[in-house]
């Protein structure tokens, strides 16, 4: 450890910020205009070509608007709820490596620069403590405005936030035990390794479905394939996490105003709105770099050898984008096209469906990996 | 558990249609005003104006029958005698006074019903807003068209003052039989119009140009329900 990894760290936090500064605000210039699209309607049009500059004028607006602080608020924890929900978000995307890595001389010394602000090696388990701490800033947020609606946000937040984490941690259980199995001895809830895994295609076989070889042999190593129930467990669960449509019980516009940031105004709100997207972001990151291969893509190596690293970098991070915009597209549309749950319905999903599910699936899955390693109790 | 899987997907599949018609077809149906204006229907419900015989002499008669229909007692008028030497309208009276507070018009357009003489009319104008109450509250200087049928804007250098609608107070409305012919009973007609002169009657409430294309009985001969041939 010298001075050049020190300034390495530095780099890779800010980028990582300057990252999700720009993505978010884009990523609210094009929800608007596909929502508007959805509904038939222009959406931003003003603020530079098509309405780019739109969210940047907002944020302009917010900047100057008066804080406005409610007589009843417990003033402390009010003013801090907004900030702790912006720092869990950027906390949250940390681990996530987003571009393919590369080696650089530097001191003297070669060095891997990595496009991930840390790596840790309980990546996995930190990303859902994170989550878990970032709800306690809409509930501390919805208590402290000292006002009904708000209070009621928070509290739907943490019945919410149980139910759904649940369902997400043992999602991720099923993964993870999958992971170890394939790879045994290799660092299984680091996201760069996870990567790294999913590296490649699938092998040709030669049981009796070797006549598939051409097409299999093409089939990316994605955790997908053999782990769609987690997904789309993980998945519906990381929409509530973010508190997204249709399961934004916790800001229900037509029942409780704007449910645990009512109160909130100027900055303070804004903090709010940056923190839902970049969570949102950040929830589609984790999708493709748990189940999708990450920033992996086809040709990278071949371009990292004739043409140079950096431009395999470049085109990882291309792959990668492209594939959580997939993701954030889908956040939009189901955005714009579903209705609210109603709260029994919420329940019922997380408790009835989706943590049952999660449960016999990782049963299942452990009873296969366990007879696939140690053959059949009986024989 | 099937079923709710393809009700979500037929309900994406509904938002996905609409964007692609949006994107690529001709699905969007906003528009950029006030970049680009929109066509409206002719029987909009603007705001109103008080219309003038072809003479110029003023139509309203100040009888009040509008202030006494308005729902939402947002119209003041106040009638004074003609002067015998200079009558401002044909009748005993003139609108002396008259005022509508457009905070308070919720543009039902039952004043233009209830005036005897199509005095008062809407129009397509909709741009008005202020930033203080005084000035939604119109009066006769802003209500009363020109002399040549254009209608008066309160903010005529305002960006969003759309002046070419200006130019003609429409003056649409219904007007039964102003000839007072029994041909003509139950079909909308007009009575003359500064800057529209006498606009052909026309059947029934509604349809397309050519059926307003009304011609008229053998014996209408009187000239006065002719169409004016210099509009
Ligand atoms: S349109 Fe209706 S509300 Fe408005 S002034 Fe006329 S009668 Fe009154
Ligand atoms: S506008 Fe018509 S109804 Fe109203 S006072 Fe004048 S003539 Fe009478």
């Amino acid at each position: 450890m010298d001075w050049w990894d020190v300034l390495l760290v530095v780099v890779r936090v800010v980028g990582v910020f300057a990252l999700l500064m720009v993505v978010t605000v884009l990523l609210v210039w094009i929800e608007r205009k596909l929502v508007a699209d959805m509904q038939n309607r222009l959406g931003p049009m003003r603020a530079g070509p098509h309405g780019v500059l739109q969210t940047v004028a907002d944020g302009l607006k917010l900047f100057f608007k008066e804080q406005i602080t409610p007589a009843k608020s417990e003033f402390l924890i009010y003013m801090l709820a907004p900030a702790l929900s912006v720092i869990t978000a950027f906390l949250m995307f940390l681990v996530v490596p987003f571009a393919r890595p590369f080696d650089i001389t530097l001191g003297g010394e070669v060095r891997s620069f990595t496009f991930q602000a840390m790596d840790l090696n309980i990546s996995v388990l930190y990303v859902l403590a994170i989550s878990s701490i970032a709800v306690y800033a809409v509930v501390l947020a919805g208590w402290s405005s000292g006002s009904k609606y708000p209070l009621l946000g928070g509290v739907r937040a943490t019945a919410q936030a149980i139910s759904y984490e649940a369902a997400m941690g043992l999602s991720l259980v099923a993964l993870i035990m999958f992971i170890a199995v394939q790879n045994r001895g290799g660092d299984v809830m680091s996201m760069a390794s996870i990567v790294d895994f999913q590296a490649g295609t699938y092998g040709a076989t030669d049981g009796f479905l070797s006549f598939l070889n051409p097409i299999i042999t093409h089939i990316p190593k994605w955790f997908i394939l053999p782990q769609v129930i987690p997904f789309v467990i993980f998945a519906t669960a990381g929409v509530a996490e973010t508190n997204r449509a249709p399961f934004d019980l916790v800001e229900a516009e037509q029942e409780l105003v704007a449910g645990f940031h009512t109160e909130y105004s100027g900055m303070r709100f804004a903090m709010f709105f940056l923190a839902e997207y970049i969570n949102m972001f950040t929830m589609s990151a984790l999708m493709v770099t748990l189940f999708f291969g990450g920033w992996g893509g086809p040709f990278l190596d071949t371009i990292a050898l004739n043409v140079g690293p950096w431009l395999a970098t470049v085109v990882s991070f291309g792959y990668f984008m492209a594939k959580v915009f997939v993701f954030l597209f889908l956040f939009i549309w189901i955005r714009a096209s579903f209705p609210r749950l109603r709260y029994d319905q919420l329940m019922d999903l997380g408790w009835k469906r989706l943590i049952p599910g999660a449960l016999l699936w990782l049963i299942a899955s452990s009873l296969a990996l366990a007879i696939r390693q140690f053959g059949l109790p009986w024989t | 558990m099937m079923g709710i899987i393809g009700d979500l997907l037929k309900g994406m599949g509904v938002t996905g249609r609409q964007m692609i018609a949006t994107i690529f077809g001709d699905g969007m149906i906003t528009t950029e005003y006030p970049k680009e204006f929109r066509e409206k229907p002719d029987r909009f419900h603007g705001r109103h104006v008080l219309n003038r015989y072809e003479d110029g002499m003023e139509k309203c008669i100040g009888c009040e029958l509008c202030a006494g229909a308005c729902p939402a007692r947002c119209i003041y008028v106040r009638g004074k005698e003609n002067p015998a030497d200079a009558p401002v309208s044909p009748g005993e009276r003139f609108g002396f006074v008259y005022e509508i507070n457009m905070l308070r018009c919720i543009f039902c357009a039952l004043c233009v019903e209830a005036c005897p003489t199509e005095a008062i009319t809407m129009t397509h104008l909709f741009e008005m807003s202020t930033t203080n109450r005084e000035d939604a509250i119109y009066t006769k200087t802003e209500l009363l068209i020109n002399e040549d049928g254009s209608a008066n804007h309160m903010f005529p250098d305002d960006r969003l003052a759309n002046l070419s609608e200006l130019l003609q107070a429409d003056g649409w409305m219904r007007a039964t039989a102003p000839q007072g012919r029994v041909e003509y009973e139950g079909i909308p007609g007009w009575t003359p119009s500064a800057g529209v002169g006498l606009r052909p009657p026309e059947v029934g409430q509604s349809g397309d140009a050519a059926a307003r294309d009304f011609t008229l009985p053998d014996d209408a001969t009187s000239p006065e329900v002719q169409p004016d041939e210099e509009e």
